[in-house]
């Protein structure tokens, strides 16, 4: 592995390794991409990520780093080109509050509604809708094309599986989460997203997504109850 | 050093709001302290931290920012001696990615200790454990998390040490010793006679019984 060069351990359908492709595609950086499959680890995932054992795992000079809002961060400060954060410490400590808010509020409560049945389920699915309405507020507060302003940005892409994965999860659970009548700034933000030459011919195929989120849902759902009913 | 209208909201029982005061200290920043009832929180919290309506925030030049690790990096930017974080890239994101293990996996074992019974309590204790043990590899042998001198992973972690000593004291169960865990219980050692980290642990006889009697409150809650 030439020190120099960088690579991208993955998993096609993983939200967190996306955020990592569009950040090195935006910054123009070359790459190697590696798959992992996530259901037999290979010892080189476990050997750089021993303490989650998770992808994304960037490698750069010879060292890995890990977890997906970190690797943007190293990103951005690697490579300065088209940056991610703003330049503004006030700014950009918004952008962290708004990116922790996306990871931790949204996407978590849309992955726990569609791994879960019943009023669990119904649960999350609020969960999902009371995040998602503070993110209106900010786009529709901040008036632009993107969170990061007229370029896409730190924010956006923590918050782009909103764009792809959500509408997966919404069909695969015959959940309604995203109502464009009640989030138009969000569906204005989610239109201007995937139309940008960055994102656009980069997103996994949707009903290979399909399958693989009905089928994980059925599995940990399953697992659940059994935990529950043991 | 003045900090042009500094003021932090927070809680004397905080680690968070902890972690803030212990940078401030770090660098020198003067700034005013508001402690929040936060049973009654303050029109300045909410308007402050309105997505949360928690501790702590910070505000400056008429602007609020809130969630801890975001004020310690803004906190680093805007008064650059002193560095918090390393100037290497790759050492930051070790930095930032021991901060937020803490967060993510400690701070729910230790929460767990505090509100489970029985068998539960068993798990989260033994969890508390595990996530120490892994806590200690991020030391890499060196005194502290920032190398030989306190750096951001420290301030964002110093308070564990405080918490643990006092939930093994306060609940008679072994979260981490000497054996088990050397480096890091060196490290916690070392923090606790640090003058700056220890300025603002709150007092312990006080936290060990706002903890026993948190845990009356909501042990009550699930048992009933």
């Amino acid at each position: 592995m030439q020190s120099q060069r960088v690579w991208l351990l993955g998993f096609w359908a993983s939200p967190f390794v996306q955020r990592v492709k569009w950040a090195l595609k935006l910054k123009g950086v070359e790459y190697e991409y590696i798959e992992e499959d996530l259901f037999d680890k290979s010892s080189l995932l476990l050997k750089l990520n021993p303490v989650q054992k998770l992808v994304p795992v960037l490698v750069h000079n010879r060292k890995p780093i890990s977890e997906s809002i970190l690797i943007l961060e190293y990103i951005d400060e690697v490579w300065k080109q088209n940056p991610l954060l703003p330049h503004d410490p006030y700014e950009r400590a918004q952008a962290r509050f708004w990116a922790k808010f996306a990871e931790e509020k949204v996407r978590e409560s849309t992955w726990d509604a569609l791994c879960s049945r019943g009023e669990e389920r119904e649960k999350a699915v609020k969960s999902s809708i009371e995040a998602l309405e503070k993110f209106e507020e900010e786009l529709k507060l901040k008036g632009t094309k993107f969170f990061g302003g007229e370029t896409i940005g730190f924010v956006d892409l923590v918050a782009g599986f909103i764009s792809y994965q959500l509408p997966v999860f919404e069909e695969v659970g015959s959940m309604k989460i995203l109502d464009s009548s009640k989030f138009p700034a969000t569906f204005d933000w989610i239109y201007n997203f995937l139309n940008h030459p960055v994102i656009k011919d980069d997103l996994p195929a949707k009903d290979l997504m399909f399958d693989y989120y009905a089928k994980r849902s059925k599995e940990i759902s399953d697992e659940k109850d059994s935990c529950r009913n043991a | 050093m003045a900090g042009e209208g500094v003021k932090l909201l927070g809680y004397w029982a905080s680690p968070f709001a902890l972690r803030v005061r212990s940078a401030l200290k770090l660098k020198g920043i003067e700034y005013e302290y508001q402690e929040e009832d936060l049973g009654n929180k303050s029109p300045l919290l909410l308007q402050g931290n309105p997505v949360y309506k928690k501790v702590p925030v910070l505000l400056h030049k008429g602007k609020s920012i809130s969630e801890s690790l975001v004020i310690l990096e803004y906190i680093d930017e805007v008064w650059k001696h002193n560095p918090l974080l390393p100037e290497d890239p790759y050492e930051r994101a070790r930095s930032r990615f021991w901060a937020k293990f803490v967060d993510e996996k400690c701070v729910p074992a230790l929460v767990g200790v505090i509100t489970k019974v029985g068998e539960e309590l068993e798990k989260s204790a033994r969890e508390a454990r595990e996530h120490l043990k892994t806590l200690e590899s991020g030391l890499d042998g060196k005194r502290c998390f920032g190398g030989t001198k306190i750096g951001f992973a420290d301030v964002a972690i110093a308070w564990i040490a405080y918490w643990v000593r006092m939930e093994q004291e306060a609940f008679k169960i072994q979260l981490i010793d000497q054996q088990n865990m050397p480096l890091l219980a060196a490290w916690i050692d070392y923090v606790l006679e640090d003058p700056v980290m220890k300025e603002f642990m709150p007092p312990y006889d006080k936290l060990v019984k706002h903890t026993r009697d948190l845990r009356e409150k909501l042990t009550a809650v699930v048992s009933n």
